[in-house]
């Protein structure tokens, strides 16, 4: 009977405390040595492996960022391929530290899913892809259309908001993995491929002939492409949230990878905080004070990011829009560092 | 008479006054209340810590979401749905894309199992090595590879709609399915329905009576021939009675596909081959194994009081046959129904994937979870529950 009762009292004691003990996210990354991060994988320009296996992209660039600034090193990251489907479940149960996998910011995954979405780092939206064959000009006249799309995703519904708003019949074909569903469509299972215009001219530029499609010229909706980390750690969302506004901001104020230890010398107040000459701002995110300048020294700026990755010179080809600095007609903007 | 029967309990538990903990029976109770004390803080334990972190992390719980509109299309649906309306009909939706892909695949297969287990058996060398063959290469060949592989045979090989083969009148093969023609709807249909179903029901009771029949009289009908001719008959006597409509819907290709006629999606052809292909394999072997169980001696003594090879199968070897083949014949459609799951790879719209889309779109994967494993809970005892009653019924009466 001791023993039972002892059982018992073990299993009260567990009962009791458990649940209440979380670690902070910094702390558990910091004690693993290495992040781990949730991507696309087949999203050419945003998050994929070369041909040597090395991750390359927007979003992955976007999650070495962070490993330099906890780290000082930008190659502390395990990168986890996740599908729609899969991602923000694998959020939600700590499988991963953050997702920087071109997810749209939406009120409901703000609040029912619980997450929270760091600054944009691309601002996209909605389009069609469609063979030239068809001779379709405009989405207007998809009715009847057979359309390829990723299942749990905006796009999803975005899709059936926008023929059901326009009153057009259409045929969904839902397939999880990008890779079988791109198949499928450039096989011609599909008439239209519907997705962010930036994956549209991804997948465009990686099928056997890009030269056959084209992109229709409406977009249907805003897709604000944001990093997300999960609700209940302030701290660990601060981290990832400035380490997009210091891609931002570094561009702003003209520190390039390049140039980045002459600006060390700079007598510019703002760039001296910036790069933690005058220190402060480490401290207050709970980083080494270089954090910053390890980011752009290690990684680039946004605009370094962004030309390498899908910029004009890039087989994608995108032009910045409304992803340029706010002071060059986009919409990119940071909080300042002070 | 009561005082003496308390006597004898007295006498009786007098001399043993075993304390409890050294009494095995009681003992034995203990341990079980304490065990399943144990099972019950457990649960309650699991439950109010998940309850308890899902609300520090702010998700929504509970099944709520049900009546939210869906604003996800469906590409298969046996019932009308539309965007407009909830994730509970969205799951119906999956459910019976299930369902339906379970029922039909599950017949198909054990055509095709029999058959292959019989010819596997077969005295033509060639026929049983053909069989032999194809069970080995089947049964070792992954069944997700043989969806992609029937998958990619669909839109790989077959053109698009407007330039679709078109072997026969009314026919269509192309990237978007097969596309066949069907009589076009008419009143007498429903007739034709009623008098099937009729007809099954008097078939069920003339056989009754025929066998009563036999087993008094000792003289045999016709049943096989004359319930064909009934199920088959009636409805045609229906047909006929209502003009005997034959207007057929023809598919004709209208903008960007075929309007008109019936449609199987490459989606649920590359399903259902890869599952029937694949279970036929181990049904054969099931089917094989039963019917080697049966001794020769059985045949053979069938065969010398005189009984027709359709009766010695009927009477004599399948009775026995099928008491070794349905156990594990269960266990193979239950296979089926739950590699049907594996849909979500090829994008027919089944129960995973739906609910799948349902868990992404409202975040509560828990009650998404659990109402998958619910789902296939069901659809599986209810399966193993059918099973199990014909196997009672087919079951040699033992001594």
């Amino acid at each position: 009977m001791t023993r039972f009762k002892l059982v018992v009292a073990v299993l009260l004691a567990v009962v009791l405390t458990a649940g209440i003990a979380w670690a902070g996210t910094l702390e558990e990354v910091r004690a693993r040595g290495h992040l781990i991060v949730g991507v696309n994988g087949g999203v050419f320009g945003f998050s994929m492996p070369d041909d040597k296996g090395v991750w390359k992209g927007l979003d992955v660039d976007t999650a070495r960022a962070i490993s330099a600034a906890i780290f000082g090193d930008p190659n502390k990251v395990k990168f986890s391929a996740l599908t729609a489907v899969q991602r923000l479940p694998a959020l939600q149960a700590k499988e991963i530290d953050v997702l920087c996998r071109n997810t749209t910011q939406t009120l409901t995954r703000e609040t029912i899913n619980g997450l929270n979405f760091a600054p944009v780092n691309y601002y996209d939206g909605q389009g069609f892809l469609i063979s030239k064959k068809l001779g379709v000009k405009s989405a207007k006249e998809l009715g009847g259309a057979t359309v390829c799309v990723l299942p749990g995703t905006t796009t999803e519904m975005n899709a059936a908001d926008f023929f059901r708003a326009n009153n057009l019949k259409w045929k969904p074909v839902v397939i999880e993995q990008t890779a079988e569903l791109n198949k499928a469509f450039f096989a011609g299972r599909c008439d239209v491929l519907t997705s962010d215009m930036s994956q549209l001219a991804a997948q465009r530029s990686v099928s056997p002939n890009p030269a056959e499609y084209v992109l229709l010229p409406e977009i249907i909706s805003k897709e604000p492409l944001a990093p997300v980390v999960r609700h209940g750690d302030d701290q660990w969302f601060d981290i990832v949230k400035f380490t997009v506004m210091a891609l931002i901001n570094a561009e702003e104020m003209g520190i390039t990878s390049k140039n980045v230890d002459d600006m060390l010398k700079s007598k510019n107040p703002e760039i001296q905080r910036f790069l933690g000459v005058s220190p402060g701002m480490g401290k207050a995110l709970g980083l080494d004070e270089k954090w910053a300048y390890n980011i752009v020294k290690m990684v680039g700026n946004y605009g370094e990011i962004y030309e390498r990755n899908v910029g004009p010179n890039t087989q994608l080809g995108l032009k910045r829009g409304l992803n340029a600095l706010w002071t060059e007609g986009g919409i990119m903007y940071a909080a300042p560092f002070r | 008479m009561v005082a003496d029967e308390n006597a004898i309990q007295a006498h009786a538990s007098a001399p043993e006054k075993v304390p409890f903990w050294l009494d095995p029976k009681k003992r034995a109770i203990v341990y079980q209340i304490g065990v399943l004390c144990m099972f019950g803080l457990l649960a309650y334990y699991l439950i109010s810590n998940t309850l308890n972190n899902l609300e520090k992390q702010a998700i929504a719980t509970g099944f709520g979401f049900l009546n939210k509109e869906s604003s996800f299309e469906i590409g298969e649906t046996l019932i009308p749905y539309s965007a407009a309306n909830t994730y509970g009909r969205a799951l119906v939706v999956g459910a019976l894309n299930t369902l339906k892909v379970a029922f039909i695949g599950i017949v198909i297969t054990l055509i095709l199992g029999a058959i292959l287990g019989v010819a596997r058996l077969s005295g033509n060398w060639l026929v049983s090595k053909i069989a032999a063959i194809y069970i080995e290469v089947m049964q070792d060949i992954p069944v997700l590879l043989q969806l992609f592989f029937w998958y990619a045979i669909f839109y790989e090989t077959l053109p698009s709609p407007r330039q679709a083969l078109n072997p026969f009148y009314g026919l269509f093969l192309c990237n978007r399915g097969i596309i066949f023609a069907a009589p076009e709807s008419h009143p007498a249909h429903k007739f034709m329905l009623l008098a099937f179903i009729l007809a099954c029901i008097g078939v069920y009771f003339f056989r009754r009576w025929a066998k009563k029949r036999q087993d008094a009289t000792g003289k045999a009908l016709p049943v096989f021939r004359m319930s064909i001719s009934a199920i088959i008959g009636l409805p045609l006597i229906a047909w006929l009675v209502y003009g005997a409509p034959t207007t057929m819907d023809v598919p004709t290709l209208t903008g960007f596909n075929f309007k008109g006629g019936i449609t199987l999606s490459p989606e649920f052809i590359a399903l259902l081959l890869g599952l029937v292909l694949y279970t036929a394999a181990f049904v054969a072997e099931v089917v094989r194994a039963g019917i080697q169980s049966v001794s020769k001696g059985q045949r053979e003594a069938a065969m010398s009081i005189a009984l027709r090879p359709t009766q010695v199968l009927n009477l004599v070897i399948l009775p026995q046959a099928l008491r070794v083949i349905i156990p594990p014949l269960t266990s193979q459609m239950l296979n089926l129904t739950k590699n049907s799951s594996l849909a979500v790879a090829i994008g027919f719209p089944d129960f995973v994937s739906v609910a799948n889309t349902t868990i992404n779109q409202t975040g509560q994967s828990i009650e998404g979870v659990a109402l998958i494993m619910a789902v296939y809970l069901i659809f599986s005892l209810s399966t193993s529950a059918f099973m199990n009653w014909y196997n009672k019924k087919v079951k040699l009466v033992e001594r």
